[in-house]
């Protein structure tokens, strides 16, 4: 007993050890160097800076004409319009092919599971934003990234309404109301639990969303978070505190989210990956 | 058999808004692109050429080689990820009392973009000044040019993709392996079953259901992957880390639509020759298992 005791000690003090070197010292590695002075960041070293610069904040916000600012907005829109759209929309799909099971909405949701697996074709894809005339706008990014997340979001969904009882639904009927009442005031409401789960992963997911705005919504003024990244690569090559205080600016919201829905996050993304 | 009048209860027209989004936004480009694909194309004019892109993508290796190296980043990144996380996660569901403070701290890099990661872990990488490097040259080796050295830079990409992709495994094999009943084990201790033996033939089979998902999200998630390859090399040096990706990008940044959508289709036709027989495959082998 006495054996397995120190053992298990043993694993805890080496545990944390090997976590922290690999998985904390890259983010104080990000942390100081985006606190240090130019010329002490060039050097890449994981010192404490010999003076805290938070000012470096404040002049990456400035940078570009305040581009960073411009960029929170575009991805705080682009994130709140796909979650609030894909909540809507995946909700009734699944409760409807969930709900009636038959030849029709198999061969639907065999269609859009199509989606978990295979790739989106880019450039057909711009060509045919172009001809539709919504090409860099927000609302065509708005509809790609919801297209992209449907199958994920009618899946997660799909599972849940398994649990919740048609007999609510009958009720309802009988109580007078029609169709479109038992979804909102009846099911939509008992939806919660999966919907909280949606929103961060898809919140996420959108917000980090690098490859789909490069491509469809190209442009300073439509720039968004993880492109302003990409751009200073460039632009403040010898920059590099800057160049981290942005990495720390975009990942920040990210660490809070997480901090405050730690145990949600994680039940979802097993919820979503194991299939329903 | 339910009765009409049940049916009639969930109204058809609900699946509209999602099918008709992602049958315009993302099920027709598809399509389309089989065609594209076959043409000279500059959005305005497409004009047929048959089989001359895929020719083309084929006979230029910094097209052809892609392939290789997108097989080799998906299979590499998914084998690490699924050996890895297991023995994770065999760590953390143990007695041990600091498993909520690992947990968290593997599982952070899972809501840092890519783009945050790859930039990083590129300056960790630096041939001279990185941390990396410091830290060998430190313990008396010489210092790795890790993603300027073609033999080291894809591996280096697949091992940043795994540090930060490896949570997300260990939290479903996690849930696999707490949702195995505990009599087995009991059973298995009473027969005098070692610690090694409980795991190979309890843990390892009752977990397949969760490795499955593992195999495949990570597979295809490889076979995808672009913004971590771009953010830390750009595909380079040389072509050396190009992937398909990376290449459909190059090539429309370069004007050639037609070529660029030729390797979206056979990124699409790789990722299907590949993941539906392997789903196919692991779904039999969980039934067996049942």
């Amino acid at each position: 007993m006495k054996k397995q005791k120190r053992l298990l000690l043993l694993g805890d003090i080496l545990g944390v050890i090997i976590t922290c070197i690999l998985f904390l010292v890259p983010f104080y590695f990000m942390l100081v160097q985006s606190l240090k002075s130019k010329a002490e960041a060039n050097k890449l070293s994981i010192s404490w800076p010999s003076e805290l610069h938070f000012e470096n904040y404040i002049e990456v916000f400035k940078h570009g004409n305040y581009q960073l600012v411009t960029a929170f907005k575009n991805s705080g829109l682009l994130t709140l319009f796909t979650v609030l759209g894909l909540l809507v929309t995946a909700a009734m799909s699944a409760y409807v092919i969930q709900r009636r099971r038959d030849k029709l909405m198999s061969g639907i949701q065999a269609l859009i599971m199509l989606g978990l697996m295979i790739p989106a074709a880019i450039l057909p894809t711009i060509h045919l934003l172009q001809s539709l005339h919504i090409y860099k706008t927000m609302f065509s990014m708005v509809m790609i990234e919801i297209a992209l997340q449907t199958p994920f979001a009618i899946m997660l969904y799909r599972g849940y309404m398994a649990s919740i009882p048609r007999e609510l639904e009958e009720a309802a009927r009988i109580d007078g109301c029609n169709r479109w009442q038992i979804f909102t005031k009846v099911i939509f409401p008992l939806l919660k639990p999966i919907q909280a789960t949606l929103i961060i992963l898809v919140g996420v997911q959108t917000f980090n969303d690098f490859t789909n705005p490069l491509y469809f919504l190209p442009g300073s003024e439509n720039t968004t978070v993880q492109l302003t990244l990409y751009n200073y690569q460039g632009q403040l090559a010898s920059s590099f505190n800057l160049l981290f205080a942005d990495i720390i600016i975009i990942t920040v919201p990210m660490l809070i989210l997480f901090i405050i829905f730690n145990k949600k996050i994680v039940d979802g993304m097993v919820a979503g990956s194991v299939k329903g | 058999m339910k009765t009409k009048k049940e049916q009639s209860l969930y109204p058809i027209w609900f699946v509209l808004p999602s099918l008709l989004i992602f049958g315009i936004f993302f099920l027709w480009p598809i399509i389309s692109s089989l065609y594209y694909s076959l043409t000279v194309w500059n959005f305005e004019t497409a004009k047929f050429c048959g089989l001359d892109n895929y020719k083309l993508f084929f006979s230029e290796h910094s097209m052809s080689s892609s392939v290789v190296h997108t097989l080799i980043y998906a299979f590499g990144t998914s084998i690490l990820k699924v050996v890895l996380a297991f023995f994770i996660a065999i760590f953390l569901t143990s007695k041990i009392r600091t498993k909520g403070f690992i947990r968290s701290a593997v599982f952070f890099p899972n809501l840092v973009s890519m783009m945050a990661v790859g930039l990083a872990f590129s300056y960790m990488m630096h041939p001279t000044k990185g941390l990396l490097n410091v830290v060998i040259q430190a313990l008396g080796g010489t210092a790795v040019d890790f993603l300027g050295n073609p033999n080291t830079a894809l591996a280096s990409i697949i091992a940043t993709d795994v540090w930060k992709g490896l949570s997300i495994s260990v939290v479903i094999y996690i849930a696999g392996i707490q949702s195995i009943d505990k009599t087995y084990y009991e059973a298995a201790s009473i027969d005098g079953a070692t610690g090694w033996q409980k795991l190979k033939h309890i843990t390892l089979p009752l977990v397949a259901p969760s490795q499955n998902s593992i195999i495949i999200l990570s597979l295809i998630g490889g076979l995808r992957s672009f913004d971590l390859i771009w953010a830390m090399t750009g595909g380079g040096p040389g072509f050396s880390t190009d992937v398909l990706a990376s290449v459909i990008y190059k090539q429309y940044a370069a004007g050639f639509y037609g070529l660029s959508t030729a390797g979206n289709v056979v990124m699409l036709i790789l990722i299907s020759v590949i993941a539906f027989p392997l789903q196919h495959f692991l779904n039999k082998r969980e039934e067996a298992i049942q």
